[in-house]
């Protein structure tokens, strides 16, 4: 071995940018805690999702072309060792992850402020920072194990953050108790499944899983591993009928937490399914393609409806965001369970354009809280009319929402009903667009609280502080930008889902 | 109360050393016996916990006071992550141990695991002392008023 060392090649900042992505937010985490000053919580905490982020972004030009970097904690070569690896897929939801990240934490700074007690900001700062990490790193890593390990560091540390909600409302509590337990059943189901996959096969690099599984054939643990990894991490997506965590978690968590998991928690969760579902096991393999027939399509058709539905008669405007959620990731399932290009591309820019249109929302939704305390319509009456910009803000989010075309929501829903026809599935072509229908009302009803009734004569509500708006405005515009220029989504959409079809080859060394 | 429990508050007074010292024994020792950080930590923990225990949280907390708890916690993975990130900076990969003593590579891993399982055992007696804070230091249940 030493042999080797001896010849060892210094390596430069670029070649450390996949550890860099998770290991920044990892040690700004601690490092707020140490320090435990609280100005300097934010201070730190925006720059280390500010420098993720220019990695992501650094890390998606490296991979845009279709190449995949490959890179060994402790210069342990895998399958022994851990492997970090991006592709543009990942490179692509780093991006996402890491870029609402830094756009939640300006906002968050006051919604934070006014929502959560002084001597908690701190810790808040530092359990961002952790949930941020364990996203990321679900998304950067290679290994299965990894995987488990950063959900559990991103599920922790979002329960603490949901239940941090408390100080308004304490239901928060409940939510987050339901969260745990929920999450923690997703965990450890997850886990189970892993376990089985290595029973089977004896390694737990998700390359060298596939390339193992593709050598052995399938069995009966390989298949109950399958069962038990989809039905986890189902939990974690919010998958139709296992999303009963969500809709609570979503409505009394903090504003900024809220927004921040709207728009990255699922959307991580989803990644770690796809690379399961076509990564480690491939389609052909007649258990997975069963799976996505039988089970996603009929849950996903069912998530567009009766979630879109249910969110139709809330009363609570946070609520009915978090139910449409719901039936965003049935799209976003349906898309995979499609099977070609064009709904794999669907159903990962749909992750990207979902993630901006709902944060813009949530965002919109909590600067409205912080003045009329409750996030009920009756207590929203006429704010669109009082908070102008934000009011915009929440009518180009809705809009994306719905998928009107020149917004984000078009193009994703657009080419979801392409793959439809690419198919020969005429009715789900059909089903999408009636579903749409369902958002147009509900996005129609928050647009008649915000607008056509009349504000009580002593609100004094005015569009929120600029730290505040800056970045409602900025997710405003991203969903009105990539409805027209698609070249960065759709185009690195097309290229992940290329590298995903090309099955467990795309994982090979 | 403070004459109650005169054999265990003296056996406690013995044993708070002993188990220190087992505790850096168990994390220094851990290459070539049983035992590592995370034990070590925990043992480290039990000597505080026990003190608690029989002379009261108050005391604890004056000895180990809950600041000092959370920043060892939080200190811990600052080393661990913080050898990490020597070694990128000599231009090795993250937490690869070689870069601690390139010619001679074992000898570099086993600096590295020693650090880093310093950080281990450092964060783990914050985390388990935290716990322990936590749990023992209990405010009393929720007014009605408060839901």
């Amino acid at each position: 071995m030493s042999a080797v060392e001896t010849q060892h090649v210094a390596r430069d900042l670029m070649d450390q940018l996949p550890v860099l992505q998770v290991a920044i937010p990892l040690i700004a985490a601690p490092l707020i805690v140490f320090i435990g000053n609280r100005k300097l919580a934010w201070a730190i905490a925006f720059a280390a999702s500010a420098a993720a982020f220019v990695i992501a972004c650094t890390l998606l030009w490296q991979v845009i072309d279709g190449s995949v970097i490959s890179y060994h904690i402790g210069g342990w070569a895998p399958p022994l060792g851990i492997e970090y690896r991006i592709d543009a897929l990942s490179a692509m939801i780093l991006m996402l992850i890491s870029g609402i990240g830094t756009i939640v934490l300006p906002y968050a700074y006051a919604s934070v402020a006014a929502e959560i007690p002084k001597k908690q900001h701190t810790l808040f700062y530092a359990l961002f920072m952790l949930c941020l990490t364990g996203l990321l790193g679900m998304v950067a890593t290679g290994d299965a194990f990894n995987i488990f390990v950063f959900l559990e560091i991103s599920s922790l540390s979002t329960y603490v953050l949901v239940a941090m909600g408390a100080h308004k409302d304490p239901r928060a509590l409940t939510a987050a108790y339901d969260y745990l337990i929920m999450g923690t059943i997703g965990a450890t189901f997850f886990v189970i499944g892993l376990g089985m996959l290595y029973m089977a096969t004896g390694t737990l690099n998700l390359a060298d899983l596939a390339e193992r599984i593709a050598d052995q054939g399938i069995n009966r643990t390989v298949r109950a591993g399958f069962a038990f990894v989809v039905v986890g991490m189902g939990l974690k997506v919010a998958m139709y009928p296992l999303h009963h965590w969500l809709p609570n978690a979503y409505t009394f968590a903090p504003s900024a937490v809220t927004t921040f998991l709207a728009a990255t928690a699922t959307k991580a969760a989803i990644y770690v399914m796809l690379r399961f579902l076509f990564s480690v096991f491939s389609p052909g393999f007649h258990f997975e393609d069963w799976t996505l027939y039988l089970i996603f399509i009929p849950f996903s058709l069912l998530a567009m409806f009766a979630a879109s539905f249910v969110a139709v008669f809330q009363t609570n405007l946070k609520r009915m965001l978090a139910f449409s959620s719901i039936a965003q990731i049935g799209y976003m399932l349906l898309g995979i369970a499609m099977l070609n290009a064009t709904g794999l591309s669907a159903a990962v820019v749909h992750m990207v354009n979902h993630g901006i249109s709902k944060a813009a929302l949530f965002m919109g939704v909590g600067a409205m809280v912080m003045y009329s305390g409750s996030a009920f319509f009756d207590d929203l009456k006429g704010l669109g009319r009082k908070m102008p910009i934000t009011g915009a803000v929440m009518v180009a989010g809705g809009l994306s929402l719905i998928g009107v075309p020149g917004t984000a929501g078009f193009i994703s829903k657009w080419m979801l009903v392409q793959a439809a026809f690419e198919n020969g599935w005429w009715i789900i072509a059909i089903a999408i667009m009636l579903s749409s229908l369902l958002a147009v009302i509900y996005v129609w009803r928050m647009f008649e609280v915000l607008y056509l009734t009349a504000p009580s004569d002593d609100c004094t509500a005015t569009d929120p502080p600029l730290p505040m708006l800056v970045p409602m405005l900025i997710l405003a515009g991203a969903c009105i930008w990539f409805g027209f220029d698609t070249e960065l989504t759709l185009g690195s959409a097309r290229v992940a889902a290329e590298g995903l079809l090309a099955g467990s080859a795309g994982m090979m060394h | 109360m403070m004459h109650h429990h005169l054999i265990l508050r003296v056996v406690t007074k013995m044993l708070v050393g002993t188990i220190i010292l087992f505790a850096f024994y168990v994390q220094f020792h851990g290459d070539f016996s049983p035992g590592g950080g995370f034990q070590a930590g925990v043992i480290m923990a039990v000597a505080f916990i026990l003190y608690g225990i029989v002379f009261g949280l108050n005391k604890a907390e004056e000895v180990f006071p809950p600041w000092l708890v959370h920043k060892l916690a939080a200190f811990g993975v600052l080393v661990y992550a913080g050898t990490g990130v020597v070694s990128l900076l000599l231009g090795y990969n993250f937490l690869d141990y070689n870069a601690f003593n390139p010619g001679h590579p074992s000898h570099g891993q086993h600096w590295g695991i020693f650090a880093v399982e310093l950080g281990v055992g450092i964060t783990v007696t914050g985390v388990m002392v935290a716990i322990y804070y936590a749990f023992a230091g209990r405010p009393p249940p929720i007014n009605d008023e408060d839901w």
